[in-house]
């Protein structure tokens, strides 16, 4: 059973634009598109370690600002010609209250 | 034997056909060629884009000096033929004779201006040549300022939306009761109506004008049922009439226009007429294709060729940037004609065809274009359509089960396609051109085959072709599109966003049919600085669409922490100054202080979440951000000058601070470097910066677009300044021409080389008027650029990047 916890509203992230949660093992990036759709991935791309909340958001897609990396929010993966992907996590939005599923958090820190 | 050909007119029917003439023989003729206007032969069909400012008049001229030099051409621009005198075979321009062996009247046409009182104010303007356009751009200029269009025809129109593009209001006044009826039937007059309406431009139909009003000059056009429009400009676009004059004196037979034969000789066997001017089988001809036709006719009459002109038919585009429309062949209602009608009202679509006998006889599509030529080649071929009677409407794919590629459809298209209505050019030319000549470019295809090198609206059919010919080797340099997002080029989204007065990015992607949502990280941050260079104090700066470390004002580094470089103007520091540099350091535990090749001081290694405190400290104690981080003004570097160095001529630090408290802020297409060295032994490394400048006892050399990273490149000399403010002048216009000009991410030297250090000399260094506004556009601009962002952010701005939105590593650390 899930259990879902409160992370920040929706307007805490700016449109086509990305925050951070700490957890005790790395960083998660909580991307907001143009739609406000909203998206949890890793902090931190594959090839080179870039943080990936700092890229340009477009679609719902994103490129790594160190070397251009571009990996879709929904599945992870890297597209185009590059091979790879980032973790992604389950989120759910009651409102305009982002909640994230509790145990990503857990089996983050367990792993 | 060489014999004396004289061609009256300079326009585009007879540039044609000295192009055919020189062609096949370059000495048969010594030419001379008078034109009333002032200049060579240029695409008259372009003059819209001109007036709407998305071409440039060195754009469309066909014919430069060049080019008449080295046929051989006699030019007389700008001199009036006042008389044909054919028992001796001469004609007369300003008192002087010219001989004759064969003769050309190629007058064109003239513009009709309409018989009413006040129709030679000051202010009543026809749009026939460059003269008129200039004239109406100068009127746009005016705040507030009101045009009258007379004429809803292709070429009033065309008017009338150019000149709302450049902000004016608009009235169109239309004779009949839909726009363009020659052109549309009524239902596609209203699509197009209501189009115009909604950018703002009045349009009024059945309007009998009456008078023009004013004193001195225009003040208003007044119609016969009362109503009264101010203007400060009136256009007639209300129709052209063939400019016969001449002929007419010298006793040559004119109907309508001067009478030809098929071979477009005129009565007298020694004189030739063709273009607009030109009336054959009682028919007087506008459109170009019929008139390029009538050019090869009568170059090979010249040549003693036997030549036969045969009209054919001819579609029309109207070439206003947004607004599809198609017309072609007969599309009348009558008893024994059926039509078949699509219309979608959401999208604004209307397609219409009229068949008779199960034949297409003319089309009429209206926001929806694509299978125009299509349906033209069916008519022009007579095809029988009974098969897909009931799918026509639909179109090419779907009618013939063609693929929607539109590769494969190119591909699927029959030889005898005609690609460029303009120059009549069919599909099975330009392939086979390909194919033989070893073309790869749309250049090379408009240079060898002329399809696309008219109106231009071709160029998408062209590029496909030559996709579909040449397959992956095809490369279209021509146009590098921005990005994936778009097949526009950086200049061309440039000059539309300009010219359609685009104000955001969202604006952009929608006016100029971007293909994604929402862009990508390619073409938002080029679209972002070109509102902000294109519409200082009007468009926002959109964050989102910088990269992160325009967006954060510091430096990512490798490892998600940044670097901050604070300003110090022309490398100046102080003691307090590096006394708070050292504080920083020792409180944020920064681990490399470094001096940079810009002469500044470099944190490196600095937390994301720290750096607004960071600048805080250092807001303290008098700096500012130093935007090394910048697609913009970066650093000037000096030398000690005069004021310390036993050789120094100027004073070459005072004039780095002063150019660097003039110019940071600024927004760029790429980074910006410069450096100021007190004299030529160049201490200040000037010679390899974006612009520099060397001091000598004289003044200063300013010299630009150096490189000495990727590429190694030493700088150009621009030209020598007397004084600090006149090189501040030329550094600042040399700028704003570099903003206006730079495709996003292009550095000087990389845009010099695009366009030319003679360009950029003749707008900052020849002409002082240029200078002064680029100048003053700067200046303009600096009062929405010269606003510290590290203070903003001290303040507040944008809080949520510099602090996580949640921190679970306490709360696990419990479990």
């Amino acid at each position: 059973m899930n259990d879902w916890i409160e992370i920040g509203k929706l307007d805490d992230i700016p449109r086509r634009g990305a925050r951070c949660i700490q957890t005790g093992s790395g960083r998660i990036a909580i991307f907001r598109t143009a739609e406000d759709r909203i998206f949890a991935i890793d902090d931190r791309c594959p090839h080179k370690g870039g943080p990936l909340s700092q890229g340009i958001v477009h679609g719902s897609q994103v490129t790594c600002p160190l070397h251009n990396w571009v990996f879709s929010l929904d599945t992870g993966l890297a597209q185009g010609a590059d091979e790879g992907g980032v973790r992604t996590y389950s989120l759910q939005l009651h409102g305009d209250r982002i909640l994230i599923d509790a145990q990503s958090l857990t089996a983050l820190s367990a792993a | 034997m060489t014999g004396k050909l004289v061609v009256i007119g300079a326009g585009m029917a007879s540039g044609r056909m000295l192009e055919h003439l020189f062609e096949a023989d370059t000495r048969r003729f010594d030419v001379t060629l008078f034109g009333a206007e002032p200049r060579g032969n240029y695409n008259r069909i372009m003059l819209s884009p001109v007036l709407a400012g998305e071409k440039r008049y060195d754009d469309i001229v066909t014919h430069d000096a060049d080019w008449y030099a080295a046929q051989g051409v006699n030019c007389r621009f700008g001199q009036t033929v006042t008389k044909i005198d054919r028992q001796a075979k001469t004609v007369f321009a300003g008192g002087v004779e010219t001989p004759y062996d064969r003769l050309v009247i190629a007058t064109g046409s003239a513009p009709f201006i309409l018989p009413v009182p006040g129709k030679d104010l000051a202010g009543v303007r026809a749009f026939r040549d460059l003269d008129d356009v200039d004239a109406m751009v100068a009127a746009s200029e005016k705040p507030d300022a009101k045009a009258v269009v007379i004429g809803g025809g292709l070429l009033g129109l065309e008017a009338a939306a150019a000149l709302r593009g450049r902000g004016m209001d608009v009235v169109v006044l239309h004779l009949a009761g839909h726009l363009m009826e020659r052109q549309l039937d009524p239902a596609a007059g209203y699509l197009l109506q209501r189009e115009l309406e909604g950018r703002g431009i009045r349009i009024h139909c059945k309007a009998h004008t009456r008078a023009v009003l004013g004193t001195d000059g225009v003040e208003a056009v007044a119609l016969e049922d009362g109503t009264v429009y101010p203007a400060d400009l009136v256009v007639m676009a209300a129709g052209i009439r063939p400019e016969t004059r001449l002929a007419t004196d010298a006793g040559i037979e004119v109907g309508r226009g001067i009478v030809v034969d098929d071979a477009m000789r005129t009565s007298d066997a020694d004189i030739l007429a063709l273009g607009e001017c030109a009336e054959h089988n009682k028919t007087v001809y506008g459109l170009v294709a019929p008139l390029y036709d009538m050019a090869k006719v009568a170059a090979q009459t010249l040549l003693g060729q036997d030549a036969v002109f045969r009209p054919v038919q001819t579609a029309t585009k109207l070439k206003v940037t947004g607004v599809s429309l198609y017309s072609a062949g007969d599309f009348a209602e009558a008893e024994d004609r059926e039509e078949i009608v699509l219309r979608d009202a959401a999208s604004g679509v209307y397609k219409r065809v009229i068949i008779k006998e199960n034949r297409i006889l003319g089309t009429v599509l209206y926001g929806d274009t694509e299978d125009g030529n299509w349906f033209f080649d069916l008519l022009k071929r007579g095809t029988d359509i009974g098969q897909m009677r009931d799918t026509l409407i639909y179109g090419q794919s779907f009618s013939t089960g063609a693929p929607t590629d539109p590769l494969a459809a190119m591909a699927a298209l029959p030889e005898e396609a005609e690609i460029c209505g303009c120059n009549g050019v069919c599909k099975g030319a330009i392939t086979s051109a390909i194919s033989s000549k070893g073309l790869t470019s749309l250049d090379d295809v408009r240079a060898h085959t002329k399809a696309s090198a008219s109106c231009g609206s071709c160029t998408g059919l062209v590029e496909k072709l030559l996709m579909a010919t040449l397959g992956d080797s095809y490369n279209p340099a021509a146009i590098q599109p921005m990005c994936p997002c778009t097949e526009l080029g950086h200049d061309e989204v440039r000059r539309l966003i300009v010219a359609k007065g685009l104000k955001s990015i969202p604006a952009a992607m929608q006016e100029l049919g971007w293909k994604t949502s929402c862009g990508c990280a390619k073409c938002r941050p080029a679209l972002n600085y070109y509102m902000v260079a294109t519409w200082p104090g009007e468009a926002e700066d959109d964050g989102q669409s910088r990269f992160i470390n325009e967006r954060v004002h510091a430096n990512i580094q490798k490892d998600g922490t940044y670097s901050v470089v604070p300003r110090m103007f022309g490398g100046l520091t102080t003691a307090a100054e590096l006394r708070a540099i050292a504080d920083v350091a020792d409180k944020f535990e920064v681990k490399t202080v470094k001096v940079t090749g810009g002469q500044r001081i470099d944190l490196l290694g600095i937390k994301k979440e720290d750096l607004p405190a960071v600048w805080a400290d250092l807001n303290k104690a008098g700096m500012m951000s130093g935007a090394a981080y910048a697609k913009g003004l970066r650093t000037v570097k000096t030398c000690v000058g005069s004021d310390w160095c036993r050789f120094g001529t100027q004073d070459s630090t005072g004039l780095g601070v002063r150019i660097e408290k003039f110019m940071w802020g600024s927004w760029t297409p790429a980074k910006l470097k410069l450096a100021v060295s007190g004299c030529p032994r160049n201490c200040a490394e000037a010679t390899c910066k974006d612009i520099g400048v060397i001091c000598v006892d004289s003044g200063y050399e300013i010299h630009f677009g150096g490189a000495a990273g990727l590429d190694i490149k030493g700088t150009e000399v621009l030209c020598h300044a007397r004084s600090e403010d006149e090189a501040l002048e030329i550094i600042a216009a040399l700028t704003q021409l570099y903003r206006e000009q730079g495709r996003y991410l292009e550095r000087i030297y990389k845009w010099a080389k695009r366009v030319g250090s003679d360009s950029i000399k003749a707008n900052v260094v020849a002409d002082p008027g240029k200078r002064r506004q680029l100048y003053e556009r700067f200046v303009y601009s600096q009062k929405f650029a010269q606003v510290d962002p590290w203070e903003e952010r001290v303040n507040g701005k944008d809080a949520h990047e510099f602090a996580a939105m949640a921190d679970f590593q306490m709360m696990q650390a419990a479990e």
